[in-house]
């Protein structure tokens, strides 16, 4: 592990976003597009319904996001990363940046939801500090399964079958979390804000942290 | 060989013995009197081993992925996705037996916020996902690197949220939420007399078939190469 390697490498994703503003603008037309469908559909949402489609949002962009990490990335570059860096530092700076991406993805998504629907959220704070984690978990996620469909023919489809099972429990535990920080949208709801569910949550992101750094080396050689 | 012996002889004596106990025994012992199972507790000697069933082979088939990415032998990449095979049975059986007793007994064919259902469903979503990534890939080698990797990462992230949360949370299972377990009253000496060694049964079960499985994987890989 090579720190200011990780860092370069981190940057090189950024400078190349800000370059081409591919990936970014790309998901930011696509939030507003569903969004907009969302909103024709519905004209008012109640409040579980707004978190709900929330997350159906953010999951779908960041399979987006992530699937450019290795999927889209080209054969030659893939090679030139292998020749200057070990697999680590490869596998951490794209898990950084695929972190920042979706959660500024999930932050513009978050003021798009109020602006359409109105605000259900009554603990900013604690909802910040949900959006973080869940971002964290939706990019090692999906960074780690979109090196291994990389690998695989037919590998658009095949991200989202792999990614799926994996996703689902992690996106159970946000969306209960995220009904506590809309308590008061939400009636008849206890008042505590889910020590428990973070805590869990908290555990499954340094998890799927910690796996993907010791496995992805093993996916790295060819 | 001690461990070939293993599984060519007492494996298949002891699922064939047990098993017929099990479901002699099973249908014909007699069973406690309880309020809305009646009869349907029976089921328990079908539902609970399945389980139990697939966590082994799930269980033994990471062994396995762990040990092709040490050392990188086909072996053990045919026994880990043979031993997910074996194991994607038992968990479609344990399925189908958990919702003819939850019709049964609970009113409906599935239960959407029982978290027990929704590990069972994800899990079994996770595994014929394995399935179709190894339909995927032609080449042997990365096949056996890839899915060995995907195993384990979905294993360890999954195993976690399915395995806590359902005991943090309310549950239409015994144990969970108030429900009482089986093993603190409901199961009595009768029922233990045909549950144990009709888990044991299922397991053996479970076992030979696939190292059945391995077997002809290992005689159709000697045929390719002898052609």
């Amino acid at each position: 592990m090579n720190f200011s390697l990780i860092y370069q490498l981190f940057k090189k994703e950024i400078i190349l976003e800000l370059r081409q503003k591919y990936a970014l603008n790309g998901i930011l037309l696509y939030v507003f597009s569903t969004l907009y469908i969302i909103f024709i559909g519905f004209q008012k949402i109640t409040p579980e319904a707004w978190i709900t489609l929330y997350w159906i949002v953010i999951l779908f962009a960041s399979v987006n996001a992530g699937a450019k990490s290795f999927i889209q990335e080209g054969k030659g570059r893939l090679l030139y990363y292998y020749g200057i860096s070990s697999p680590q530092n490869i596998i951490l700076a794209k898990l950084m940046y695929n972190c920042i991406l979706i959660a500024v993805i999930s932050f513009i998504a978050y003021i798009g939801f109020l602006i359409f629907f109105g605000d259900v959220i009554d603990k900013p704070w604690n909802f910040a500090l949900i959006m973080l984690l869940g971002s964290t978990g939706l990019a090692g996620v999906f960074t780690m399964v979109s090196a291994i469909a990389s690998k695989a023919k037919g590998s658009a489809t095949l991200m989202t079958i792999l990614s799926f099972p994996v996703i689902i429990p992690q996106l159970l535990l946000l969306i209960k979390l995220s009904r506590r920080a809309a308590s008061m949208a939400i009636s008849n709801i206890n008042f505590d804000i889910g020590y428990k569910e973070l805590v869990g949550l908290s555990c499954i992101n340094l998890i799927v942290v910690i796996v993907s750094f010791m496995l992805f080396p093993y996916l790295w050689r060819d | 060989m001690t461990l070939n012996r293993f599984f060519k002889i007492y494996v298949p004596i002891a699922a064939i013995v047990f098993l017929l106990y099990a479901i002699i025994g099973g249908f014909l012992l007699p069973v406690p009197a309880r309020f809305i199972l009646h009869e349907t507790i029976r089921n328990l000697y079908f539902h609970v081993p399945m389980w139990f069933t697939m966590i082994l082979l799930f269980s033994i088939s990471l062994v396995n992925s762990i040990m092709y990415l040490n050392k990188q032998e086909e072996k053990y990449d045919i026994r880990s996705s043979e031993y997910i095979n074996a194991g994607l049975l038992f968990a479609v059986c344990g399925l189908i037996t958990g919702m003819l007793w939850a019709k049964n007994t609970w009113g409906a064919w599935w239960v959407f916020t029982d978290p027990k259902l929704n590990g069972a469903a994800i899990l079994c979503l996770e595994y014929f996902a394995y399935v179709i990534l190894r339909g995927s890939i032609s080449d042997e080698r990365t096949r056996a690197k890839v899915s060995s990797v995907y195993n384990l990462f979905a294993a360890a992230s999954i195993i976690p949220l399915i395995g806590i949360i359902p005991r943090l949370t309310d549950s239409l299972h015994p144990g969970n939420g108030g429900n009482p377990a089986f093993s603190s009253y409901d199961l009595d000496n009768h029922m233990r007399m045909v549950f144990y060694p009709a888990v044991i049964g299922w397991m053996a079960l479970g076992l030979w078939i696939a190292n059945i499985r391995i077997r002809i994987r290992n005689l159709e890989n000697k045929i390719l190469e002898n052609n």
